[in-house]
């Protein structure tokens, strides 16, 4: 099981991202952002940071390095790909996935331990979860806030393609504004998953909020072992 | 060596946090006129020689590729920076007391 984790100019937690795959049993193969080789992994993970500075727009620049020339038409055909938080941002900018991150509504950098539901359970990325399971994992951005058009919002909810929605605080409030408390969703498929918080984070005693990250690495990897097996 | 300007605004339905901020400040410094700011982006893409068609149509194309997100913001416009006119169409020239 090789899950490959892309590194941009300015990506920070490629190597958290790595150290999880490791931690839940996987083996993590480095892939390069100027390189349009995807080195025949199982599936990718664009990790959180601040790709290119986050100038222009966040992900806006990476959308097009060399490697995105490769990993988009693999992810339409089905390879599993998850964006976590900056590689969230990326997705949408490759229009792997709807909707655009803009900067929290609150103009302030959140860090904190966030309380999320998920929403849907059948994805390659969240198999290992139950639908209505609350899990707390690790939240930390500038621009985290989901917006899409009412219409997008409508045939997202409709789809069951909302993955994850943060629990609001007493007010209601989510922690970065995004529309319908949206965390993270996935495409029609099932294989393509972005969210903002991160679950790299929390996989290991002693270090972040929970273990409840590891079910992200769990299900892609039973997942891959089972379609190896059948195939 | 000419010049092309892309304008990009977000769209009116999008929060503007940035817009927000700046709004916010305004009135502190006695500005207190203004209801509403929206911030937006400009590019500016030189070329060697004049500006010609080829250059216009290739900037429409990178305004809606890269320099924009459809998703959430709109080219405002693509057009030829006049060489005679100050880059911030202004009358900065004419600004001395």
């Amino acid at each position: 099981m090789r899950i490959g984790v892309v590194t941009f100019p300015g990506s920070l937690d490629d190597r958290d991202a790595a150290r999880a795959v490791r931690e839940c049993g996987g083996e993590a193969v480095a892939l390069w952002h100027g390189d349009a080789d995807l080195k025949g992994v199982d599936a990718v993970i664009l990790p959180g940071g601040f790709s290119y500075g986050d100038y222009l727009r966040c992900g806006a620049i990476a959308r097009f390095a060399p490697v995105m020339d490769v990993l988009v038409p693999a992810a339409r055909g089905g390879l599993p790909v998850l964006g976590i938080c900056n590689g969230f941002q990326v997705l949408t900018e490759s229009h792997l996935l709807p909707g655009a991150l803009i900067r929290n509504d609150h103009r302030k950098f959140n860090c904190v331990d966030q309380r999320l539901v998920v929403e849907n359970a059948s994805t390659a990325w969240t198999s290992d979860f139950e639908t209505g399971q609350e899990i707390t994992i690790v939240l930390k951005n500038g621009e985290g806030g989901f917006v899409a058009d009412d219409k997008t919002l409508d045939r997202l909810e409709g789809d069951g393609r909302v993955v994850f929605r943060y629990v609001t605080d007493a007010e209601g409030r989510n922690p970065n504004g995004s529309y319908r408390n949206i965390a993270g969703i996935t495409n029609k498929r099932g294989n393509v998953v972005g969210l903002m918080p991160h679950p790299e984070h929390a996989v290991e005693a002693g270090y972040g909020p929970s273990l409840d990250g590891r079910g992200f690495f769990t299900s892609i990897i039973k997942q891959t072992l089972e379609s190896a097996a059948n195939a | 060596m000419g010049s092309i300007v892309v304008d990009v605004m977000l769209k009116p339905e999008i929060l503007d946090p940035q817009g927000q901020a700046v709004g916010g400040a305004l009135p502190r410094l006695g500005f207190d006129g203004f209801t509403d700011v929206r911030q937006g982006k400009r590019f500016v893409l030189t070329v060697d020689g004049d500006v010609t068609d080829e250059h216009l149509t290739a900037a429409r194309e990178a305004a809606e590729t890269l320099l924009s997100n459809p998703v959430i913001e709109d080219v405002v416009s693509v057009r030829a920076l006049d060489d005679d006119a100050p880059p911030a169409g202004g009358d900065a020239e004419d600004g001395e007391k």
